[in-house]
């Protein structure tokens, strides 16, 4: 195996008051004012939404993009506890804290573009369920797993407040919470594709299919890797630790090998339905198409070698490959490859996208702050960071 | 070390597990729903429309809506498209000159665009908390503003652009028609159809209504015939319901008296189809055209409706929550093979590296 073998995690410490911090921050209050004004002017006030996109880069950014970026705690998850891959255990707390800083946000961010939010909680409540509607499923997937991966983590604070008598009674049903922790998101992860099925053929037929759970289930499992992957490095260079290597260089592989499964089924399903053709029309949906799937195709030509992933440049590379191909994926069925009819066009607004940019330093920030005050990462001597 | 074998075990028993959920729940299709019996609806014939916009304005006092401006002066409510203020537009097509009436080339058209009351609709499907409902006897696809979250979805998901939201308000609501269901009670039907004087837009029983289409594309171009206005007169009820106890009267029952509207006019040159007879499994809003309906802008839909597509996705793998519980099941127990204490334990070998 390696010459780190599970290293316990531990605080990385260091100062919460830096560069970084306080640009974070900012974005963090600016966001935070922009979404008062929106409440109480109303979603045309800092938004582009209209009634032919009537879902911008709220929806499709911060929620269906956001939480697949934020797969990699259930993707880790996956191999470790169910795939019984142990040694990627130095993985699972630094993936589950961005997954569930991903996943809170959005969570609570989605409110935000609920436009009668104060009716929210019918959500929760049984009598007014739509068991038909995929929307339910998947915000009670959601809500459920942020709550789940919460009591994954809470180890991480129990350590930190020496409660061991409630962790060690946490662990003994932990393992269930663990199935849940990778039931949910399957679950939602898929249903946040079959959410456009409905919308017939407003949604391009280049996205339109019935395989949408499986091709929306498979990206989110796959960006969850190449999350990892790019998150260790960033925390690797961000806080001068060395490279886990030894752990992303196989999980490179893996996310390979699921990424080859997808491509099958992406393939498969565009020439079942006929549907390949229209990739091959001159339009804007074809270019996108084949942005899409160069973007993942990319991560065979960037660590297909045995050689090259192991270095760790190019595995961040392919991590950033993996995130732009499921972001154009899901880009292009909620946004690019919608069309309600003509008349419609869709940019976001400033103030949105700088809210989107909040969400994003929101995460950032609970990552830094949790990382350096929580034992999270595995231990290490270098000490001496700069985030 | 974790094993091989550990690995595939983990392997056969989501297999199993999600094999198992798909043959416990036999994945049904669920069919396109019809349209109810007793379904209410429009006729709309856009060879009859003269787009004076008269049902434009009687909507909006019927469903007490603020006027909406496109021109500078502001004087006089000119929506261009329906939205969450305006609930029926009338829309006009023009080709060349736009000199003769209902020419698809050299010509000019009038289409109205308000709910079509599908079938089988994708607005119904698509809401989370049940804001939007289906009339199961009349079909009116109603909105609850009390339910409603404003997440949008319905706007989303209806093929015909209707559901449309008020952005502009911070506690906007969907609009949409209703047929006026509010003004059922007082025995008023649809005010569109109530005011409109050459009867291009007419009130009555989705069956009949139909019937009354198939009529029309029967009788030939330039001919003169009689046309009914306001909502399908009793005689007529009878006539197409097939007597004296047919459906019709019953149904009539409780509308205003008025008196006999019926008149003389010319057959239009139908485009051989009904549209909203099949669309999306049917609508009870139906519509003839002379112009070809897609340059009337216009969807062309498929017969079986994207909510029964949608739900069978959805029914196939979480119905009665089947496929779910046996996936747990199965995720738990390999879990906890697979789970060790964390705390240190890694660290102090005691983990699974040991195996």
């Amino acid at each position: 195996m390696s010459s780190h073998p599970h290293a316990a995690p531990a605080p990385v410490g260091g100062s919460l008051i830096n560069t970084t911090t306080l640009v974070v921050g900012a974005l963090v209050a600016l966001m935070a004012g922009i979404i008062l004004y929106r409440l109480i002017y109303g979603l045309g006030a800092v938004t582009n939404l209209n009634d032919g996109y009537s879902w911008g880069i709220w929806i499709a950014v911060d929620v269906v993009i956001g939480s697949a970026f934020a797969c990699g705690g259930f993707s880790v998850a996956l191999l470790v506890y169910i795939f019984n891959r142990g040694h990627y255990h130095p993985l699972v707390r630094p993936a589950l804290l961005a997954s569930l800083m991903g996943y809170t946000l959005a969570g609570v961010g989605v409110i935000f573009d609920l436009g009668r939010w104060w009716n929210v909680w019918h959500m929760f409540w049984p009598g007014y369920w739509n068991p038909n509607s995929v929307m339910l499923e998947v915000a009670l997937c959601i809500t459920a797993y942020v709550f789940v991966m919460w009591i994954e983590f809470s180890p991480v604070f129990l350590e930190k407040l020496g409660r061991t008598d409630i962790k060690g009674k946490l662990e003994k049903v932990l393992f269930f919470v663990i199935a849940l922790g990778v039931l949910l998101p399957a679950m939602h992860q898929s249903s946040l594709g079959t959410l456009l099925v409905v919308a017939g053929q407003q949604v391009h037929p280049l996205w339109q299919t019935p395989a949408l759970p499986l091709i929306y289930l498979l990206t989110a499992i796959t960006m969850g890797y190449g999350v990892v992957l790019f998150e260790s490095c960033v925390a690797s260079s961000a806080y001068r630790r060395s490279i886990e290597t030894h752990l992303l260089t196989p999980l490179a592989k893996v996310m390979l090998g699921v990424l080859a499964a997808y491509l099958v089924v992406r393939v498969v399903d565009l020439l079942w339905r006929g549907a390949l053709g229209l990739a091959f029309a001159p339009t804007r949906e074809a270019l996108f198409f084949w942005l899409e799937m160069a973007a993942f195709v990319a991560p065979f030509f960037i660590v297909g070698s045995a050689a090259a992933r192991a270095n760790p440049a190019k595995l961040f590379l392919a991590g950033i490959a993996i995130m732009a191909g499921g972001t154009l994926l899901r880009l292009n069925g909620f946004l690019i490859g919608f069309d309600t009819g003509p008349g419609w066009n869709y940019f976001p607004a400033a103030p949105e996208l700088l809210v989107t940019l909040g969400m994003f330093a929101a995460e950032v920030l609970g990552y830094i702050v949790i990382t350096r005050r929580f034992p999270v990462l595995p231990r290490e001597d270098a000490v001496p960071a700069t985030l | 070390m974790a094993t091989r074998r550990d690995f595939l075990r983990g392997c056969a028993g989501v297999a199993v597990a999600a094999a198992a959920g798909a043959v416990a729940e036999p994945a049904r299709a669920r069919e396109t729903y019809k349209v109810p019996p007793e379904a209410l609806g429009l006729l709309y014939d856009a060879t009859l429309c003269i787009g004076c916009k008269a049902c434009v304005a009687a909507c909006k006092r019927a469903n007490d809506n603020p006027p909406e401006f496109s021109t500078p002066e502001q004087l006089w409510d000119t929506p261009l498209d329906t939205s969450g203020y305006t609930y029926n537009i009338i829309k006009a097509y023009r080709s060349g000159n736009g000199a003769t009436k209902d020419a698809e080339t050299d010509g000019y058209a009038f289409m109205k665009t308000s709910c079509m009351h599908c079938a089988d609709p994708s607005c119904v499907s698509a809401c989370p908390v049940s804001a939007m409902q289906k009339d199961p006897v009349t079909g009116i696809v109603a909105y609850d503003p009390d339910a409603c979250i404003g997440c949008r979805y319905c706007v989303v998901a209806c093929p015909f652009g209707i559901p449309k939201y008020q952005y502009d308000s911070p506690t906007g609501r969907i609009g949409k028609c209703e047929l006026c269901r509010h003004r059922h009670k007082d025995g008023h039907y649809s005010a569109c159809a109530e005011v409109c004087p050459t009867g291009a837009t007419l009130f009555g029983a989705t069956s009949d209504l139909l019937a009354e289409a198939k009529r029309r594309l029967a009788l030939k171009p330039g001919s003169t015939a009689t046309f009914p206005r306001g909502h399908l007169r009793p005689g007529q009820e009878r006539l197409l319901a097939g007597g004296e106890d047919g459906k019709g009267l019953r149904r009539r029952q409780g509308w205003r008296a008025e008196p006999d509207q019926n008149y003389e006019a010319v057959v239009g040159n139908y485009v051989q189809h009904v549209y909203g007879e099949t669309e999306y499994g049917g609508t009870q809003v139906l519509k003839l055209s002379a112009v070809p309906f897609e340059k009337m802008g216009q969807p062309s839909l498929p017969p079986t409706s994207s909510a029964a597509s949608s739900e069978t996705i959805q029914h196939s793998l979480y119905g009665g929550l089947i496929m779910p519980v046996v996936v747990l099941g199965a995720l738990a127990f390999v879990a906890r093979r697979n789970v060790v204490p964390e705390d240190d334990g890694a660290g102090h070998g005691k983990g699974e590296d040991k195996r």
